[in-house]
């Protein structure tokens, strides 16, 4: 073999290895990394398009509307938990830290966490959108025909 | 009577635009100097035109025209006049108009400091940024008119503008973020008229190159701009959150970084011809797509404008065509562009290419992360989401042969060179690094694996680099692009210590505390002093003081809830004490029934280097289009052609 040629060898063989590489890394984020999205529902019946249940211990993503008069505190720390439903079937959230801004009772919004067990999820993250018209697309398609309330404020909180 | 004005101008702007797309081109195809010479004028006529309607637009806002209903839905009387102003892009409508006028912007640039260059060539670009200008403004009049009027019941006052919006940040954020995209097109355009016409040489990519690095600039800029925005308005501390949208802004930066540096080799060796085209188009479609994205609503995110299918169905079909018609046209003449300058395997050719194809991969993850949800869901298998650790970790992977090889590729000589040559370098260089990461474990105790390797190839990329500008002999005689390689290089050794430092070395909490309370956080105790009630023009709010005692010294920071009462919503304006070396950083959660608060407080180390790095890119590419042989285009090609004529002769 010429030394051109070897050259070339050696390119195509460090750029096949480097592919083979990058795809088997990638891969293996993407299998760690999916997280599926139910809403109450699915959680409790099993996916729409698979009927597919989540299994204890799955990192998951959930959206819902905050049941009105669920929300629940603890008198000491920031740990709070309420439910989320759309169309029946309830869904506690238990959730540690600062709920988003819009976050409020009969408001859709997503939590990621892990299903602790069939009908409770451990949430590490709660989005409410920064919109008081949103609701996640997944739950305007779930509830369809079924009324969105719009937020209402306190006295208080308006600061007046 | 204004607003009429706005949609009218914008109408003969479309026209003129079609001209532009049709007449240009085809009296340069046909040789016809008459048609030719249409471009400039048709260029100048659209310009004036989208800015008679952008204008008009502005001065709907600046007035409280609430009879247009754009007007109306984002804005109200009661917003100061600079946000009134940049109301104008808050929403779909008026950011599209933005996006226009900056195309016709980049064109009438294009138009104007081309006298250089061969008519022919002008018009090509000119007509294919005219093509562009046809679709965006059919989309505008069709699906999205700025201008509708409320008639004949007009309301008094308005929507008001989201109050996530009613900041500096919306200003500048969006037009920077859009000079960027919009300027990819001027890279497009050259690489279409260059396969139209078949004539590639260095002076083409001599010509692409400063209209390249201007939009490469801007859209750092832009990027940056935004996430430092979300990092103290909306992000509750964090600066980089793979969100769809930013995603969409990211994927052009990556296609546009390697394309600058792939310029970089057409421009000097005559060489990776086809490999610049591809990446040219790339990264123009890339905007086009982050743009089909944002609008079409498919996305849920913050930036998301709720819209309506026919829009997403229009800009899909619109995206078929452009990046579909560039691709096609790809295939049938890039292997006309043949490159025959010749280079070994260890040579800065191929050092520039393996980040070239790094760039890439990096672009393909992201993509993918971006994508893959939608055709999850749209072939029926349910909606997924993709977590952020996918794309750190993959991005953990590939920034480090990166890095490496950014270090050493300015110090290997094109075509063909030794390692053994800049062996003693390098090893100082590795000595270094390894001994800046031993410092930080054994003196600042930071055990953490990838902050030590992130900041080790921050000194490995900064060493190589000074070693690299004390071999270039006389400094006074670099050019001015030279040292804007330095700098930008500089730049990413920020960007990746300041990434690895905060990624890794930042604490948080959140915590519930009263008044008085108090929070330890490593070597920051924060303490709660007071909250108060404060009144703003159009929202009032609770303002809590929070004093931060480290060691000796003392912080006062103030952290807001805001209520905005014409929307009714609430908005957390976070407490921020910047530093050099570590920011500090509280934000309010929501008030509990017994008084006391909910409150992060957030310790970030090196947070403000992500952004210095980018501003540093930034001042890199002023530095690179400053340049002076960029002013001296004409000379080179006719000097070209005669040596050309020579080696023939020969």
């Amino acid at each position: 073999m010429n030394p051109r040629r070897k050259q070339r060898l050696l390119l195509v063989s460090i750029i096949l290895l480097g592919l083979a590489a990058t795809t088997a890394l990638i891969l293996t984020a993407l299998d760690e990394n999916i997280d599926y999205f139910y809403t109450p529902s699915e959680i409790i019946n099993g996916k729409n398009e698979t009927g597919i249940k989540p299994k204890v211990g799955q990192r998951l993503r959930i959206g819902g509307m905050v049941v009105e008069g669920s929300v629940k505190r603890s008198d000491v720390d920031l740990e709070v938990s309420f439910d989320l439903s759309d169309t029946g079937p309830i869904v506690t959230v238990i959730y540690d830290g600062i709920l988003p801004d819009l976050f409020r009772e009969g408001q859709g919004i997503i939590a990621q966490g892990h299903l602790v067990n069939a009908t409770t999820i451990k949430a590490f993250e709660v989005l409410a959108k920064h919109d008081e018209e949103y609701m996640p697309p997944e739950i305007a398609e779930a509830m369809k025909g079924i009324k969105h309330v719009k937020p209402e404020y306190t006295q208080q909180q308006l600061g007046n | 009577m204004i607003p009429e004005i706005g949609h009218f101008a914008l109408i003969l702007a479309l026209l003129f635009s079609i001209a532009q797309a049709i007449f240009p081109l085809w009296g340069a195809q046909k040789n016809h100097a008459g048609l030719v010479s249409l471009a400039r004028p048709l260029v100048i006529g659209n310009f004036i035109l989208v800015s008679i309607s952008l204008g008009c637009l502005v001065w709907a806002f600046y007035t409280n025209d609430f009879s247009v209903s754009y007007v109306a839905n984002n804005s109200n009387s009661l917003l100061p006049w600079y946000f009134k102003i940049s109301a104008v892009w808050g929403a779909h409508e008026g950011s599209l108009l933005l996006w226009i006028w900056i195309l016709s912007l980049w064109s009438i640039g294009v138009a104007l400091f081309s006298r250089q260059l061969d008519d022919e060539d002008v018009a090509r670009v000119i007509a294919v940024m005219g093509f562009i200008a046809v679709g965006f403004l059919a989309f505008i009049l069709i699906t999205s008119n700025p201008f509708e009027r409320t008639f004949p019941h007009f309301p008094v006052d308005g929507h008001d503008l989201n109050p996530l919006l009613q900041d500096f940040g919306l200003i500048i954020h969006p037009p920077m973020l859009y000079m960027g995209y919009v300027g990819f097109s001027v890279a497009f355009a050259f690489a279409i008229a260059a396969l139209i016409s078949g004539k590639l040489d260095a002076t083409w990519a001599r010509w692409t190159r400063p209209w390249t690095l201007a939009a490469w600039g801007f859209l750092t800029c832009g990027i940056a701009l935004g996430s430092w925005w979300a990092y103290y308005e909306l992000g509750w501390g964090g600066w980089w959150f793979w969100d769809p949208v930013e995603n969409a802004s990211f994927m052009p930066w990556l296609a546009g970084t390697a394309l600058i540096h792939s310029l970089a080799v057409t421009e000097k060796r005559n060489s990776f011809k086809s490999w610049t085209l591809l990446l040219a188009i790339t990264a123009f479609s890339l905007s086009l797509l982050g743009t089909f994205l944002v609008r079409s609503g498919i996305l849920v995110s913050v930036h998301a404008f709720a819209s309506d299918p026919e829009r997403g169905l229009f800009i899909l079909v619109y995206l078929l065509i452009v990046i579909g018609g560039a691709l096609t046209l790809y295939a049938a003449r890039a292997s006309k562009m043949e490159s025959s300058h010749r280079f070994t395997l260890f040579s800065r050719e191929v050092l520039l290419f393996i980040n070239n194809i790094l760039l890439i991969v990096a672009l393909v993850v992201v993509l993918l992360g971006t994508l893959l949800p939608l055709v999850h869901k749209e072939i029926g298998l349910g909606s997924i989401s993709i977590g952020e650790p996918f794309f750190n970790q993959i991005f953990a992977y590939l920034f480090v042969p990166f890095a490496l090889v950014l270090g050493i590729a300015p110090l290997v000589r094109w075509k063909q060179d030794k390692l053994p040559r800049n062996k003693s370098k390098l090893f100082i260089a590795l000595g270094l690094a390894t001994l800046f990461a031993l410092t930080c474990y054994f003196i600042y105790a930071i055990d953490h694996i990838w902050t030590l390797l992130g900041v080790s190839l921050a000194v490995w990329i900064v060493v190589l680099t000074l070693f690299e500008i004390m071999q270039n002999g006389n400094l006074r005689k670099l050019p001015l692009s030279h040292w804007g390689m330095v700098m930008g290089h500089v730049g990413f050794a920020f960007l990746i210590a300041g990434i690895s430092l905060t990624q890794f070395g930042s604490v948080e909490k959140d915590v519930r505390m009263a008044v008085g309370d108090k929070v330890d956080l490593g070597r920051y105790i924060f303490s709660l002093d007071s909250v108060d009630s404060v009144a703003g023009p159009n929202y009032s709010s609770y303002m809590a003081t929070v004093s931060v005692k480290h060691d000796t010294a003392l912080f006062k920071l103030f952290a807001e809830k805001r209520f905005y009462q014409v929307q009714s919503s609430v908005m957390t304006e976070a407490g921020i004490d910047p530093g050099f070396t570590r920011d500090l950083y509280v934000a309010l959660g929501e008030q509990m029934s017994d008084g006391s608060w909910a409150v992060r407080v957030y310790v970030k180390p090196f947070v403000r280097w992500i952004w210095l790095g980018a501003i540093f890119m930034c001042f890199a590419a002023i530095l690179c289009i400053a340049d002076r042989r960029y002013k001296s285009v004409l000379s080179l090609r006719k000097a070209k052609t005669s040596t050309d004529g020579l080696t023939k002769a020969v």
